[in-house]
């Protein structure tokens, strides 16, 4: 479904609009004022966005899979920094458990394909997951946990985790969260979600939150350099700037295109397998390549002035390189993805790239 | 004001994939009975007239025109895995490639009915090829600077003056030329250019030489004209109108499988030279280049299902186009350096050295043909609203 025909779509951006205008938000955080962020995270409950991805019978709003997708490409537009996408996710994660979410902000672990929580015989976890975004603004977090061999869900009290407080290169929380000795409130085993799909699901959801910003970019350097003059004329004008401008939209539309790709293909998809694998990966790749030319191009499009701390450029900026990290990075995804072309061969390389 | 870009995540439809079943299968006859080989496919011109004879004989030719003209009138997204499944295995295509994608739409849309009669049954048969003389020694990204000349005479018009770097003329049975009919005006430098069928076999006063490219074909030629007559309903379109023309068509035109499939067997021969367990920075190579492929793929076909859809993705195909080529120009690089460690012994290393050297060589092509890599991203400023 386009963008423009989607009430889904429209209330988010008008939510966005009102309660998280970038350079609102930007100046409000130079002066160390979180003010905006109450008012912005209520909306986002009352309207139901928050737990988009949950069914009506477990507490949530019961929007479509490729809608919940399309609110976080617009939240990437807005380099929004408040735990929506993590909140969804982890309404996603306990559903597919049939475990109720609670109100409030929540988030998943783990998130690293390296880290692992396991579920004890005496009921209590036990491990770490690191690099959790917004861990200590959440008040919940839905967590894949081994249980016997088996994956089960478990929806834990924030509270009761022992937590190292992080940064991540955005300014938002990323945080390493011991489980260790932590009875969750509920546990449920799952229907074939484990921690591999988590990741997928999770990279799928950043791709989708980077195209958002990419887009973002592209306009905000667009119309900066046909308002900027240099040398008595718009820097819009000189042909250096225009091809520059031409490769950002094309590493710009490379990255709505993978991830609406990808969107798409979880929303219809029976079970997580090699195909979306496949358009997973494919997206985390290719759009945490994008985000990486599209930055260093959309700085250099403004030069000076979107180095700064008020220009509202390094809100998207700083968060497309620190999402690239999240579940995954280009160079995870790509080692895992050529694993899996290469064990098949070369001569089903272009079936494969041709399956759907 | 925000910039339109948008790719709908389309998916070829079944009938789409039932047809590649069908063309696969076809493809591995035509293998089998030794039309061609694809080892060795890339390294020909793909100059096929009884390959082309067989693919007209299926209905992939003009596959989406109306029926009474040879078509088919399937859809875009039908066409699109005919191309695609063609490409990638580099199926000798250049009889049809031109008159399918191109030269068959200018004539539906702007000859009369007896032209369209006569000639594009004939291309859907397979039994026409089609070239196109823009290119002067004296115009090239600048296609207005075009000076060959179309004189009016009684019925019909007089052509002088020479085209350069037109593919397959030699073989071609048609050109479709843009020749100048009037000089440009002060207001407007691209008035005065008119478009042209001209039928090559059967017109005096036009003869072509080759020209070989660095990888020693002649794939290209100058062609000269001398007073040579082209009948008034040969015209196409409006006369010095024909910058005009430029319409939906380009976006198909640069958007298709064929602007990054042109060097895919290198990436196939990579994956072969790698081996079944690459090390990490294979892995790592192969699962990037495959990425790049993949997305480039939706893009493609997102471009062409949004225009059968009746959408104008002008600007997403442009891009389609700049991305496509740029990665097909870098893979040979990309795909060398990917392959630097392996044995030179090893398996299919030879042969994948062999293709390796064709494509690097065959490499700068890739972002000038049809117009050049800065021409593109000029057009793409423009659709940012930059120019
Ligand atoms: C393999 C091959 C097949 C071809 N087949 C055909 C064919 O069948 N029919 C046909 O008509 N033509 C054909 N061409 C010609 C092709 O269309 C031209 O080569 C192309 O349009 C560029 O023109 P040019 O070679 O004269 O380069 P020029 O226009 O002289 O350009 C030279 C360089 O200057 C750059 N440049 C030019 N203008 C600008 C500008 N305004 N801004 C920035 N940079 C600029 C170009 O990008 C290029 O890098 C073919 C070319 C090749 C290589």
């Amino acid at each position: 479904m386009s963008e423009a025909d989607n009430i889904v779509v429209d209330t988010t951006t008008k939510i966005f609009q009102d309660l998280c205008d970038p350079q609102t938000v930007n100046a409000a955080a130079m002066g160390e004022d979180d003010g905006w962020k109450a008012p912005l995270w209520s909306a986002l409950e009352d309207s139901g966005l928050t737990l988009a991805w949950v069914p009506d019978d477990l507490g949530g709003a019961g929007a479509s899979i490729v809608d919940g997708f399309a609110v976080l490409r617009v939240a990437g537009g807005f380099a929004v920094p408040v735990p929506l996408a993590e909140t969804l996710l982890a309404g996603w994660l306990l559903a597919r458990a049939g475990i109720s979410s609670p109100r409030g902000a929540m988030s998943v672990a783990p998130v690293r394909s390296d880290d692992t929580v396991t579920l004890g015989d005496d009921g209590a976890l036990l491990g770490r997951a690191r690099g959790v975004p917004f861990a200590r603004a959440a008040d919940h977090l839905a967590v894949v946990a081994e249980a016997g061999g088996e994956a089960v869900v478990a929806l834990v009290d924030r509270a009761a985790c022992k937590l190292k407080e992080g940064v991540s290169l955005a300014g938002d929380d990323k945080d390493e969260v011991d489980f260790t000795g932590v009875v969750p409130i509920e546990v449920a085993a799952t229907d074939g979600i484990d921690s591999s799909a988590l990741m997928l699901m999770g990279a799928a959801v950043r791709a989708c939150e980077m195209a958002g910003a990419l887009h973002a970019i592209l306009d905000i350097s667009v119309e900066y350099s046909k308002e900027r003059v240099a040398f008595e004329r718009p820097i819009a004008k000189f042909q250096a700037v225009q091809h520059n401008l031409a490769r950002l939209a094309g590493e710009a539309a490379a990255a709505i295109a993978a991830a609406g790709s990808v969107a798409e293909a979880i929303a219809t998809a029976q079970v997580f397998d090699d195909r979306i694998f496949l358009e997973v990966a494919a997206a985390k790749i290719r759009v945490g390549e994008a985000a990486g030319e599209g930055a260093a191009i959309a700085h250099q499009a403004h030069g000076a002035i979107g180095f700064t701390l008020e220009h509202v450029l390094h809100r998207y900026t700083r968060r497309l390189w620190s999402w690239r990290d999240d579940f995954g990075s280009e160079a995870d995804w790509a080692v895992r993805l050529g694993e899996m072309v290469a064990a098949r061969g070369a001569d089903e390389l272009w079936p494969m790239v041709t399956q759907h | 004001m925000p910039s339109n870009i948008e790719f709908d995540p389309i998916r070829l439809p079944p009938e789409a994939e039932e047809l590649r079943t069908e063309v696969r299968a076809f493809l591995d006859e035509e293998i089998a009975a030794g039309t061609f080989d694809p080892e060795t496919a890339p390294f020909t011109n793909g100059f096929n007239r009884e390959f082309a004879r067989k693919v007209g004989a299926k209905g992939w030719i003009g596959m989406t025109w109306p029926k009474k003209y040879g078509g088919q009138e399937r859809s875009f997204l039908e066409r699109y895995v005919v191309t695609e499944e063609f490409r990638a295995i580099a199926a000798p295509t250049r009889v049809f490639f031109t008159a399918d994608r191109q030269s068959g739409p200018v004539l539906i849309k702007y000859a009369n009915e007896d032209i369209k009669m006569d000639v594009l049954p004939r291309i859907t048969r397979g039994e026409c090829c089609f070239c196109i003389g823009m290119s002067e020694p004296g115009s090239g990204s600048d296609l207005f600077a075009a000076s060959t000349k179309a004189t009016k005479v009684d019925g019909g018009w007089h052509i002088n003056g020479t085209k350069i770097w037109t593919s397959s003329a030699h073989l071609a049975d048609y050109m479709i030329g843009l020749f100048r009919t009037s000089p440009p005006t002060e207001e407007n430098r691209r008035h005065g250019l008119t478009s042209f069928l001209v039928d090559l076999k059967n017109t005096e006063g036009i003869s072509t030489s080759p020209i070989h490219q660095m990888t020693g074909d002649a794939d290209f030629n100058e062609v000269h004209f001398e007073d040579a007559f082209i009948p008034d309903d040969h015209v196409m379109g409006a006369i010095d109108d024909a910058w005009k023309q430029a319409t939906s068509e380009l976006a198909y035109e640069r958007s298709g499988p064929e602007r990054f499939l042109e060097t895919l067997y290198v990436l196939v021969e990579l994956v072969r030279v790698l081996g079944e367990k690459p090390d990490v920075r294979g892995a790592e190579g192969i699962g990037r280049l495959v990425a790049q492929l993949h997305t480039l793929r939706r893009m493609s076909v997102s471009v062409n299902g949004m225009l059968q859809a009746g959408k104008e993705p002008v600007l997403e195909g442009s891009i389609v186009k700049d991305l496509g080529t740029n990665w097909e120009q870098d893979l040979p690089a990309r795909a060398r350096d990917l392959a630097a460690f392996v044995d030179p012994e090893a398996g299919n290393r030879a042969a994948f050295d062999d293709l390796l050297q064709y494509a690097t060589m065959i490499a700068p092509k890739l972002t000038i043909q049809g117009g050049t890599r800065e021409i593109l991203r000029g057009i793409i400023a423009r659709g940012l609203d930059l120019r």
